[in-house]
């Protein structure tokens, strides 16, 4: 089984007023796994779609290993598909269900029990081929959907939230054991999610969707340490807005000079973003900053500080270092020093508009 | 399902108050139904011991002659001709039904959806001397249609074994879409689109997963059919008297001394059949829903 690279040009696709996808470009290389991730409605299911074949774009194309496949059935592409949920056919049995692709191609059914049994054993299910969907739990279910979807050695894996519907635990083993077979059978990987945590863990690039269109692709550093735009800023991760003034291609905050990273927005007044783990906490009585809350994380703490013209603070520090700062305790806040992204100044006390989460 | 639930068999442990009050409960919980039970004994019940008695008694004494002489001549055709009848509308309506039930749940016309639903409840309740009159005044022999579009010199006849079906067929078409349509909305997209990721066409979707994910409700809809035709009478009676062979109609003449007197026990022998066959048909119609329904436990 080898990857394809996919390519998404110009990909257009309306559905009565509301815009999904919005002249979307993006090279997915071959056997890489990226990840789409955007908030809900941004269009990540529409895209991963045209590649199965179930929608057509307005606009656009869709390539797969340099061939548009646009026009191309559903039924002969060369993709295969693990849902959200609940996909799995209910009258056959986890087995059967692997084997469903083959048999429909007429594969003689002593080769596709051993294929099935042998993808089943892939998912980590060996014994449980006899058992019927509803007799399987959401994270069997969804191992049982993922060798289904690689039965027919396809050259493309598209996944859409397929953890989404599972608990915390099983999420993070299953995202892992995804990510290990990809590795190991080297299949070009499109992982739709909304959770950064997952998008940023298993994939090798990260592509940020907005609105239909593609705000940023980079690896999961490159995108969590420099995000391009604000809005990238905001959603892959958590960001402090403090309020700054340019000056030159520097910008002055909390008593601070840092140089300005990407675009800069006219006016002097701005929003500087600033990541929780780059604030610097320092226990002092005569601190300028008083600690409201503190929230134990196992290996971290993460503060919230309030400065005294009222302006809130995050900070992520280690644990150990924060055993003093209860809320009440008093601190002084630092900057590391390195180059930031601003925003211009939101007139409302409402943050960035689509913040996200 | 419910007999694997593995609360049932557990011991009630000592001192365990929880479960020995659920078990009381439980014990106590069937008088509720109590009065669903003494409605069926005595509707049910007692109307079907009668019936029993009665048929298997000929002059005072017991005996199997009423039995073997309704499984004979005229009765014989009857019973045949009904069970033929009843085959043909559960068959013919079961397709029709599906047909027009997915050609409803998958339209994008929510009213459409809407008012074939409505239309259903009502017309799958329409029956009786109405629904006779109804089709009597459009297709009887100087019906509306009959006589505009000149239909008996091409050979029709609504009174006729054809005719039947036809009427029957009117108010089992509806019942069908009302028993399938939950089934169909219940067959997700994703298994749809699962197999044309797999592969699929059409065609193959419907075979391997769409078809065997519904037989259990289009069984259930095939019987009910069937029954719903075998017990008709009404209708069939204002329509065609006795042109038409029905078990149903020798039973309300043998009943009413039409013909003959005395034949009130040749009459309970005649639904003793109908009891007989409605068991048959269920015998056919268990082990095949078990078996369609196998994943489902
Ligand atoms: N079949 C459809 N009919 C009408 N609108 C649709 C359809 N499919 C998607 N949309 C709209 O297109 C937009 C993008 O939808 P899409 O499902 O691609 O979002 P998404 O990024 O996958 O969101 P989520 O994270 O919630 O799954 C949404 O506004 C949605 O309402
Ligand atoms: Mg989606």
């Amino acid at each position: 089984m080898n990857g394809a690279q996919v390519e998404f040009r110009g990909l257009r696709r309306a559905f009565g007023t509301t815009v999904a996808l919005d002249g979307l470009d993006l090279t997915v290389a071959p056997g890489e796994l990226i990840a789409l991730l955007g908030p809900s409605g941004c269009g990540k299911t529409t895209a991963l779609r045209c590649v199965a074949g179930f929608e057509t774009p307005d606009a656009g194309a869709v390539l797969v290993g340099g061939e548009d496949i646009t026009r191309v059935p559903a039924n002969r592409r060369d993709a295969g598909m693990v849902f959200q949920s609940y996909s799995l056919f209910p009258n056959l049995n986890a087995r059967d269900n692997v084997a469903f692709g083959m048999r429909v191609r007429k594969v003689p059914a002593a080769k596709r029990h051993a294929r099935a049994a042998e993808l089943l054993e892939l998912v980590g299910l060996p014994s449980q081929g006899g058992r019927y969907p509803h007799q399987l739990s959401g994270g069997q279910q969804q191992r049982v959907a993922l060798a289904r979807a690689l039965a027919l050695e396809p050259s493309v894996l598209l996944l859409d939230e397929p953890l989404s519907a599972l608990d915390a635990k099983v999420r993070v083993t299953l995202r892992e054991e995804i990510r290990r077979l990809q590795l190991s059978l080297g299949i070009t990987t499109i992982f739709v999610t909304h959770d950064q945590e997952e998008a940023l863990s298993v994939a090798d690039h990260v592509a940020v969707l907005k609105d239909g269109r593609l705000e940023q692709v980079g690896t999961p550093a490159e995108v969590y340490d420099r995000p391009a735009t604000p809005f990238v800023a905001e959603f892959v991760g958590t960001m402090n807005h403090l309020p700054g003034r340019l000056d030159g291609d520097q910008v002055e905050v909390i008593g601070q000079r840092l140089p300005v990273h990407g675009e800069v927005p006219a006016g002097p007044d701005v929003d500087v973003l600033v990541r929780p783990e780059t604030v610097l906490v320092t226990a002092a009585h005569d601190g300028d900053a008083e600690v409201v809350t503190a929230s134990f994380r196992g290996a971290s703490v993460r503060l919230r500080l309030r400065l005294a013209d009222g302006t809130e603070v995050l900070a992520d520090l280690p644990g150990h270092d924060a055993t003093r700062l209860g809320p009440g305790g008093r601190a002084f806040l630092r900057l590391v020093r390195r180059p930031v992204l601003v925003a211009p100044r939101a007139t409302a006390p409402a943050k960035v508009p689509a913040a996200g989460v | 399902m419910a007999e694997t639930s593995p609360a049932a068999p557990a011991a009630p442990r000592p001192g365990d108050r929880a479960r020995a009050g659920g078990g009381g409960r439980r014990s106590l919980g069937w008088t509720a139904a109590l009065p669903l039970l003494l409605f069926v004994g005595l509707a049910f019940g007692v109307p079907a011991l009668a019936l029993l008695a009665g048929a298997f008694t000929s002059e005072g004494a017991p005996s199997t002659a009423n039995l073997t002489r309704s499984l004979q001549g005229a009765y014989l055709t009857a019973l045949i001709g009904s069970v033929k009848l009843s085959a043909l509308v559960a068959v013919v309506g079961a397709v029709l039904g599906t047909f027009l039930a997915q050609a409803v749940v998958t339209s994008p016309l929510r009213r459409l959806r809407d008012g074939v639903l409505t239309a259903s409840g009502v017309l799958a309740n329409f029956g009786g001397v109405p629904l006779a009159f109804a089709w009597i005044a459009t297709l009887g022999n100087s019906g509306v249609l009959t006589t505009r579009l000149g239909l008996d010199a091409y050979g029709w006849s609504l009174y006729s074994f054809w005719g039947l079906a036809l009427v029957y067929l009117y108010f089992s078409v509806p019942l069908m879409v009302l028993v399938v349509v939950p089934a169909l909305d219940g067959l997700r997209p994703q298994w749809r689109e699962a197999a044309q990721n797999n592969g699929a066409t059409t065609w193959q979707f419907w075979r391997h997963v769409g078809i065997p994910v519904l037989t259990p409700a289009l069984l259930g809809g095939v019987v009910l059919l069937f029954g719903g035709a075998f017990a008709a009478y009404a209708t069939a009676a204002a329509m065609v008297g006795t042109v038409v062979p029905l078990v149903t109609l020798q039973i309300a003449d043998a009943l009413t001394g039409n013909v003959l007197i005395g034949y009130e026990n040749v009459a309970l022998a005649l639904s003793f059949d109908m009891v007989v066959v409605a068991g048959l048909v269920m015998a056919i119609h268990l082990p095949l829903q078990r078996r369609s329904a196998r994943w489902l436990r």
